[in-house]
């Protein structure tokens, strides 16, 4: 059925991604890739992988954004601080909408919404390739197979968070157990005590697009202001240290080596 | 938005035919077109032809056209499903109108209303094409409330074209009548097109990069680094540049092609009414090619003009 679940999700499946910490190295990218191309969505195809004009399916891509503070011009002038912008690491994969367009413009019902955990899946063998899903989904989520013709997208790694065979530890989404930089956060948005629900009120999670009215499951927490020693003296971010040393250690061999 | 061949062909060829099955209908039902075999042969042959050539070219855009009957079953929310199940519908009452005409050359009650229903599903079917397209949030220059006219008085327009052309190599009286259609049609449908065109021109953008990667903090926000290095299917189906490039050109060739020529040619073929009915024929013929053509070129700017809001991760500031 591609109608959306009648009753609202008990729980909402998702992730919290932090804007501030993601290091923009991909290996989420890589490891989604990795597992999905062998799990749920398998296979993950690519055309021509080792050319020059390869191409394929993947589930979750990262894009590096410069984003510039409007005091930027003020802060460079008064040397107080230094600038607020800064390059923005945005990785990005299906945020599992509660109100999916994806789902409802399916002509066949191979679009659908889960009504236990609100995950958003294809099931493939009733999927005619027609791309309307893609068209409609204003967050590039979906990739069509270039070789299966049919659509694939994030299952939030259904396979590992509910497998019983693996560690309890591992039941969670492959991006979100390989990102070295904990940039990623994976749990029930539905739930207030949650530790995905509490960062996204401490720290201010957004949607993407809200003026859409999809009302995406996935959040953004936004990147924290710089602190305030940076630029400054002694910050990790300061001068170097003077090359001129007085006293001490370094000072009697600085005199020593110096030629008067 | 990507135009892809296949789905241009169908829209512009099954509008015509939903068009053309709509006006033949009336037209029998008023009794304009007479119950005479070969007329009925030559027009609904004509309408069925052009509406499954184009249902199977939408097919051939499929990743897996062998599953194409599954899209009957979602209608309670999918334009696209919607439209699949009015198409099949609308078969049924014209193949059986097409069936006595031909057959028995009946003239009846049943005729009469196997033509009303044929009429009203063409008319319905061609609306739930409009609104798959109408009803997608992420192409603003689609979900607007022109988008679906624009698909309905072209078909009107092109199955007016096509059924002049019919009159006049029949020598029916309802020529005159039809004349006046074209040239009403042609006015009407390049009207609304043309409000489209103001409206889209017109319309701020809705979103921008700021809002749809939720750095709206920050002043301005670029794309620096793409997520790789080659084009991937977002780009390849959404991405699409080439027909912005040239729109104004390209507006310009529709409405010379799908508009003032058939407009001109259709003038001339009233004025060549009194002469051997072969000629005006030709012309009227000519001046549906040319509709035809127009409408193709139309709808390949209604794709290439379309910019999905995907693009703003793509280096698009708005969308």
């Amino acid at each position: 059925m591609t109608s959306l679940p009648q009753n609202p999700p008990a729980k909402r499946l998702g992730l919290v991604i932090d804007l501030d910490t993601c290091v923009g190295c991909h290996a989420c990218v890589v490891n989604c890739k990795e597992w999905n191309t062998g799990g749920y969505p398998a296979p993950l195809s690519d055309l021509n992988p080792y050319g020059a004009a390869q191409s394929g399916a993947w589930l979750n891509r990262v894009h590096s954004f410069e984003a510039v503070y409007e005091d930027n011009a003020n802060a460079a002038r008064d040397g107080a601080s230094q600038s607020q912008s800064r390059t923005v690491h945005f990785p990005k994969s299906c945020l599992h909408c509660q109100d999916a367009a994806c789902v409802t413009v399916c002509p066949t019902g191979a679009s659908y919404k889960r009504e236990e955990d609100g995950i958003v899946l294809v099931q493939e063998d009733l999927c005619i390739g027609c791309g309307l899903c893609s068209w409609a989904c204003p967050y590039g989520a979906r990739e069509m197979d270039p070789t299966g013709g049919v659509m694939k997208k994030c299952t939030l790694c259904i396979d590992r968070i509910y497998n019983e065979e693996i560690e309890e530890a591992q039941r969670q989404p492959a991006c979100v157990n390989t990102c070295p930089a904990k940039a990623r956060h994976f749990g029930d948005l539905a739930d207030p005590d949650s530790s995905v629900s509490k960062l996204v009120a401490e720290r201010g999670g957004m949607d993407l697009m809200p003026e859409m009215g999809y009302r995406p499951t996935n959040k953004y927490l936004p990147p924290r202001p710089r602190r305030d020693s940076y630029g400054k003296q002694g910050g990790a971010n300061g001068p170097l240290e003077s090359a001129d040393p007085k006293g001490g250690f370094l000072g009697w061999v600085d005199r020593l080596l110096s030629d008067d | 938005m990507n135009p892809a061949f296949s789905v241009l062909i169908f829209t512009t060829l099954s509008g015509a035919g939903y068009g053309l099955l709509t006006l033949v209908a009336l037209l029998r039902m008023t009794d304009a077109f007479p119950a005479v075999r070969w007329l009925g042969f030559t027009s609904l042959s004509l309408a069925l032809v052009l509406i499954t050539i184009g249902l199977m070219a939408s097919t051939f855009h499929l990743g897996h056209p062998e599953r194409a009957w599954r899209a009957l079953s979602q209608w309670r929310s999918s334009w696209l499903s919607r439209e699949g199940v009015m198409a099949l519908v609308t078969y049924m009452p014209a193949g059986l109108l097409w069936l006595g005409w031909i057959f028995w050359q009946a003239d009846n009650h049943i005729m009469s209303l196997l033509a009303l229903m044929s009429a009203l599903g063409a008319i319905l079917t061609v609306i739930c094409t409009g609104m798959i397209y109408a009803s997608l949030k992420t192409i603003p220059q689609w979900h607007n409330v022109w988008t679906v006219p624009v698909y309905l008085m072209f078909a009107l327009m092109t199955g007016a074209l096509l059924c002049y052309a019919i009159s006049l190599w029949f020598g029916l009286p309802a020529a005159d009548g039809l004349a006046v259609l074209v040239l009403l049609s042609l006015l009407g449908a390049w009207a609304v097109k043309w409000s489209y065109w103001q409206a889209i021109d017109t319309t701020p953008k809705s979103s921008d990069i700021r809002s749809a990667t939720g750095l709206a903090a920050f002043a301005e926000v670029r794309l620096l680094d793409p997520p790789h290095t080659e084009e991937n299917f977002l780009m390849k189906e959404m991405g699409y540049q080439v027909g912005r490039k040239h729109a104004t050109k390209l507006r310009r060739l529709a409405l010379l092609l799908g508009g003032v020529l058939p407009f001109a040619l259709t003038l001339l073929a009233i004025a060549a009414a009194s002469g051997p009915f072969w000629i005006a024929a030709v012309i009227a013929s000519l001046a549906a090619l040319s509709g035809i053509a127009g409408v193709f070129i139309e709808r390949w700017l209604l794709f290439a003009q379309a910019q999905h809001k995907v693009t703003l991760y793509y280096g698009q500031p708005t969308a």
